[in-house]
């Protein structure tokens, strides 16, 4: 167990090393400046800007110093938002992604796990079909074309929930409905077609001859076993909503991290794009390696040791 | 009886896939016929701008006046071109390093495909975002170089279609390398291996053939997959800018605009219905040929 995890971290480690990498060299590689303005800027004032920004010097030895300030936990400071560090820009909008996010993430796992296992349990009925239908329809639409139909419904049409904005329960439903609903319905279909793989082995009979009810044997028995593709979908599932997060948290006008990373790439806001990349970077990475823990414990068939 | 018949002819009796394949077809020659048959003045700025759907302007008109009909048919076409030649590309790049990881085995087999894993792992259109915001004044500054001035204008679409394909092989390779594993060991490899044939024939002539019917597959699910890409990054304004259009960007333009005093429902209304079209074919189409071709990946 040990090893695995330490085998895992170093990897880890080599995934984010190429990440910040990769980052700190295309954002350098954009072309013009980040003080490039209609009017130039005096010499003197612009070579005070670059030193302040750490932006002087030749290209390699500005990776070596910016990997030294990544260690000591430096982000460094935003060229677009004069005066702030990334470090604050982050600690203020993260929470917010964040609990979105955790939102979205609970909303379409239990949702899509209940509504898998319903369909799976009336296989043939018309609760079956119809799931499975807006689930097909749910799986097909994006969330920047949920998101603007559903605030043209629910907000504009008939107003029962706010257009955008943050702060109260009622502003975080349609966002994170729109977040959560293509992959809520993509684990519904995961766990009805594993659900009524597993329905058909031998020690679900067992299960149904010793006379358990239908609901026991499969929210208890069965669903043991027809929940691992959907642990294994966990991963997949936290990079599509931080992705979904952007779009969403734009639709909606959310103050969180998404806003900032596509300003970021549209004002060549250079540590603050590399910042949000490194942080969404390490976030998944982490959580990848968590579900792949949580997997080996849920599936004792599974060994990680080797 | 059924599971001998040719997938032709199953795909023929399967109505969501011939309904999918009637839609494809219209939206297809629309996009690429249509916004040439419309008069030029269509896409043109004018001042009437949030017009109601009328005879004039069957779906309305935007922001800046221009007909929304003529906007939703250019987005077809221009959606449509970068989601098939993206899918091309993709599944080119796909089955090349697929068959080089399976065809070769052993230890580049497993460094290969574990860069896939790792690949896997990261947020693929968090980079795309970055990538296309470096490379687009690169391209655009070639482009002026060697005279070709006239294409600036579509530089974003050349990096859109080089970059989502560049990003989208990973499923298709991991497809292509099972499909190699299972294949290379079976008799007739074996037998072609031991009169002496190269690898190269090997590939091409016994185990490409075997192939392109799954990949043909992929290859339809891959399209609404770089569609939706191509999408998501025009509808944040990093991907095609006016005036040229995608859905996306007109779904994002109409994001914009929208707001509880002033419901301009048809600039959402009409490229969603389009978008959704287009894409639940799509799906339809690839799960059709699936099942047809392929009944051991059936869910």
């Amino acid at each position: 167990m040990l090893r695995f995890i330490a085998k895992r971290t170093v990897g880890l480690v080599v995934i984010l090393f190429c990440v910040v990498t990769i980052t700190f060299f295309l954002v350098r590689l954009m072309p013009g400046g980040p003080f490039d303005r209609e009017r130039k800027l005096p010499e003197h004032i612009e070579k005070q800007l670059l030193a302040k920004y750490k932006l002087d010097g030749p290209l390699f030895e500005q990776y070596v110093n910016y990997l030294g300030d990544l260690l000591h936990g430096d982000l460094r400071l935003s060229t677009k938002y004069r005066s702030r560090s990334v470090n604050e820009i982050l600690a203020d909008s993260l929470p917010v992604s964040g609990l979105l996010g955790g939102i979205a993430f609970c909303l379409a796992t239990f949702g899509g796990v209940v509504l898998g296992s319903l369909a799976a349990a009336k296989q043939h009925t018309w609760v079956d079909r119809s799931a499975m239908l807006a689930a097909l329809f749910a799986v097909s639409l994006p969330s920047f074309v949920l998101g603007p139909l559903l605030v043209l419904v629910f907000a504009i049409s008939w107003p029962v929930f706010p257009v955008g904005g943050w702060g109260n329960l009622q502003s975080l439903v349609l966002p994170s409905i729109t977040l959560a609903a293509p992959y809520a319905a993509y684990i519904a279909r995961l766990t009805r077609s594993s659900m009524l793989e597993v329905l058909t082995q031998d020690y679900i009979r067992t299960a149904r001859a010793k006379g358990l009810s239908n609901t026991r044997v499969i929210y208890k028995h069965a669903l043991r076993v027809a929940i691992l593709p959907v642990v294994s979908f966990l991963g997949p599932l936290a990079a599509n909503l931080l992705t979904g997060s952007i779009v969403v948290e734009s639709i909606f006008s959310i103050p969180g991290t998404g806003g900032f990373f596509v300003n970021s790439v549209l004002n060549r806001d250079g540590f603050l794009l590399a910042g949000v990349v490194i942080v969404y970077c390490s976030l998944l990475v982490v959580f990848n390696l968590v579900v792949d823990l949580l997997y080996g414990l849920l599936d004792r068939r599974i060994s990680l040791y080797d | 009886m059924t599971e001998s018949r040719s997938p032709w002819f199953k795909l023929s009796r399967n109505p969501a896939v011939v309904l999918s394949a009637g839609i494809l077809s219209v939206a297809a020659l629309a996009a690429i016929f249509g916004p040439d048959l419309l008069p030029a003045s269509a896409g043109e700025v004018t001042r009437h701008s949030f017009l109601p759907p009328s005879r004039q302007h069957f779906f309305g008109t935007d922001l800046n006046g221009r007909d929304l009909f003529y906007r939703v048919l250019l987005g077809a076409r221009i959606s449509m071109l970068v989601g098939v030649t993206g899918a091309l590309v993709s599944f080119a790049v796909g089955i090349i390093y697929g068959m080089i990881a399976g065809y070769v085995g052993g230890q580049a087999d497993s460094i290969m495909m574990r860069l896939v894993d790792m690949l896997y792992a990261i947020p693929r259109l968090i980079f795309l975002l970055v990538l296309i915001s470096a490379l687009d004044p690169v391209l655009r500054r070639i482009m002026a170089a060697h005279g070709l001035g006239g294409l600036i204008g579509y530089s974003k679409i050349f990096i859109l279609i080089f970059c989502l394909g560049l990003t989208e092989w990973l499923t298709m390779a991991r497809i292509i390398r099972g499909q190699i594993l299972s294949l290379k060991s079976q008799q007739f490899v074996l037998a072609a291996r031991s009169i002496g044939q190269s690898h190269f024939n090997i590939i091409f002539q016994h185990l490409l053939p075997n192939l392109l019917g799954l990949a043909l597959v992929y290859l339809t699910l891959t399209v609404p997959a770089v569609i939706l890409d191509e999408s998501f990054l025009s509808f944040l304004g990093v991907g095609v800018q006016a005036p040229l259009a995608s859905w996306g960007l007109l779904l994002g333009d109409a994001a914009q605009v929208i707001n509880p005093i002033k419901g301009y429902w048809w600039l959402l209304v009409f490229p969603v219905i389009a978008m959704s079209l287009t894409l639940l074919a799509l799906n339809f189409l690839g799960d059709g040929l699936r099942d047809a071709l392929d009944p051991r990946q059936r869910k």
